[in-house]
């Protein structure tokens, strides 16, 4: 299973104050941690929201914000995608991670939604199509 | 100190088989390090567990639950050492360097788990895929010491019964441990050799998760979960070898297809006919990269090309493709070409010639397939008749394509394909 693991935006972040050398030198290390367990499938960044927009929808109306957004703690600073066993893996993993932030800072975990939990609605019954017959042993050697 | 999960015995439970998880390769590999034996390093690593699963609920999970569980391993280790002490040399002479050790324990085992764990892994890694045990007992052995999976997880995940497991985990340790085969990472030439068979290992447990279906238990898919994980751990343990990435480009492009690949009713969906667009982006990109590093590796060495990394290009060709229309054939036809160099197989050229017909027309592709049609091994295999029937009705040979569809009808096991060949050979006898 696969989990979204995000970095929370600060005051700091917000402000696009850079970490310091020492975090990014303890964040790289835990990053190598994560990718020789092979758990680490991807990972970035984010600049703070003064440079993102939102758009707001209602109905079939799309607006336009610009940020920066005020709910600094509900921003998103950066984030990971892993592949754990277990949310509990995710979060022992999380727990060795270096605080991201100078001061106070959350991490937060969300499981990412795998096709089969959207059930037989995510995949409308296919038809058997005509096949050629060829191609079907060129895909079973794929397989 | 890290904020520890509501004691409830659940969580604690469920938070014990991460840590086990994230924590049993590692201990298990420092632990043979020290006591030269795989097997009692594990019944080490298991009465770690045993202590961990008693003490934790009543105290939480410690900070750092690896050097707990190595300094209890340590711990029983040197006790059982001394109860040996007077029946065994072997076993005296190692007490003082486990006490010596132990003293040092606590400040400095991060240091030392740090120091060694790459190098005692890959040792674990080589031994568990031993060529010395057999194939079924070398994957069980992996999943156990390296995926951390229990005897029931692997049971459960091949369809077989926990004790037969058990018991072959059991008799691969002893023969392990008969053997004396040392606890090293293999150089020169055996090296490629004994690589190879971790790479065979690891896809084994690959395509077992692969041939999965929608009903199985959840532990039968997640394999490849596992398989890939192992791949990616492998590749930074030997981050220098063209094939380790080949196996992971592989893994990683055919995993992007597991969502894609079969109907609600379970129905396999064939590679052509899939939705694209339920392929996974993420794992085709990391697929590439791994395979960009694969060719750039082998490269360096002389340029040829690995098994692993011959396949992973093919089913690149499949996943640059936004349509099945875009494939380049005539590539995949040159790759099955030079697969066929490195690992001579009659279904690889029944691969090619399927390539060669899709990029040249049938006629060039008949003309391999009637090759293989004298073939032993591809006696009894339905899609030799199956592809050369397809390649004869393209050519409009309607007769001789009819009878090959009626003798694939006979071959096959499957329900469904033998009505669909059976409609087939009707068709062409219709049209002859």
């Amino acid at each position: 299973m696969r989990f979204m693991v995000m970095v929370k935006a600060t005051k700091d972040s917000e402000a696009g104050v850079l970490p310091s050398e020492a975090m990014l030198s303890a964040m790289g290390k835990y990053n190598e941690e994560l990718v020789k367990a092979g758990i680490m499938l991807a990972g970035e960044g984010l600049q703070p929201s003064s440079k993102g927009a939102r758009v707001r929808f209602s109905g079939d109306k799309r607006t336009v914000v610009d940020g920066p957004f005020s709910e600094t703690k509900e921003l998103v600073a950066g984030f990971w995608l892993w592949q754990c066993r277990s949310k509990e893996e995710a979060i022992e993993w999380v727990k060795r991670c270096p605080n991201p932030m100078p001061g106070e800072s959350e991490i937060e975990i969300r499981q990412v939604f795998e096709a089969e939990d959207f059930g037989e609605e995510f995949t409308p019954e296919l038809r058997e199509r005509e096949r050629l017959l060829g191609e079907q042993i060129a895909a079973n050697a794929k397989r | 100190m890290a904020d520890r999960l509501p004691a409830t015995a659940g969580n604690v439970q469920r938070t014990i088989d991460a840590v086990w998880r994230m924590e049993s390769a590692k201990l298990i590999a420092a632990l043979t390090r020290m006591v030269r034996d795989v097997g009692v390093a594990e019944d080490l690593a298991q009465d770690a567990l045993v202590a961990a699963l008693e003490r934790w609920p009543e105290t939480g999970v410690p900070d750092n639950p690896g050097a707990w569980l190595m300094a209890a391993a340590k711990r029983r280790a040197i006790d059982q050492f001394r109860q040996h002490a007077l029946h065994d040399r072997k076993h005296q002479e190692l007490v003082p360097e486990f006490e010596a050790k132990q003293e040092a324990i606590v400040p400095e085992l991060d240091e030392a788990l740090d120091d060694h764990v790459g190098d005692d892994l890959l040792r674990l890694v080589f031994i568990a895929c031993h060529p010395i045990l057999a194939r079924e007992a070398r994957v069980a052995l992996t999943l156990r010491l390296l995926g951390g999976l229990t005897t029931d997880e692997i049971a459960r995940a091949f369809l077989a019964s926990e004790p037969t497991v058990a018991q072959r985990i059991v008799r691969a340790k002893r023969t392990l441990s008969e053997a004396r085969v040392p606890f090293e990472v293999p150089r020169g030439t055996e090296l490629e050799a004994r690589l190879s068979s971790v790479l065979e290992v690891i896809y084994l447990i690959f395509n077992e998760g692969y041939a999965a279906t929608a009903g199985d238990d959840w532990l039968r898919p997640a394999l490849c979960e596992d398989a890939l994980r192992l791949g990616r751990i492998l590749a930074g343990l030997v981050p220098d070898e063209s094939e380790v990435h080949g196996l992971v480009a592989l893994m990683e492009i055919q995993a992007s297809r597991l969502r894609a690949r079969t109907a609600p009713s379970g129905e396999p969906i064939l590679l052509l006919d899939q939705d694209r667009g339920r392929w996974d982006r993420l794992l085709i990109r990391r697929g590439l990269a791994a395979l960009v590093r694969a060719e750039q590796l082998a490269g360096s060495r002389g340029g040829t090309l690995g098994t692993y990394t011959l396949q992973a290009s093919i089913a690149a060709c499949h996943a640059r493709a936004r349509t099945p229309g875009e494939t380049d054939w005539s590539r995949i036809a040159a790759l099955y070409d030079a697969l066929s160099q490195v690992m001579p197989s009659p279904i690889v050229e029944l691969n090619r010639a399927v390539a060669v017909a899709m990029a040249f027309g049938p006629s060039a592709g008949l003309e391999i397939v009637d090759d293989l049609v004298g073939e032993a091994s591809l006696k009894n295999y339905h899609l030799l008749p199956t592809v050369r029937g397809d390649l004869l009705a393209k050519l409009g040979r309607h007769a001789e394509a009819s009878d090959e569809f009626q003798r694939a009808a006979g071959l096959t096991r499957n329900a469904r394909e033998k009505t669909m060949l059976l409609e087939r050979a009707a068709e062409a006898a219709r049209k002859s």
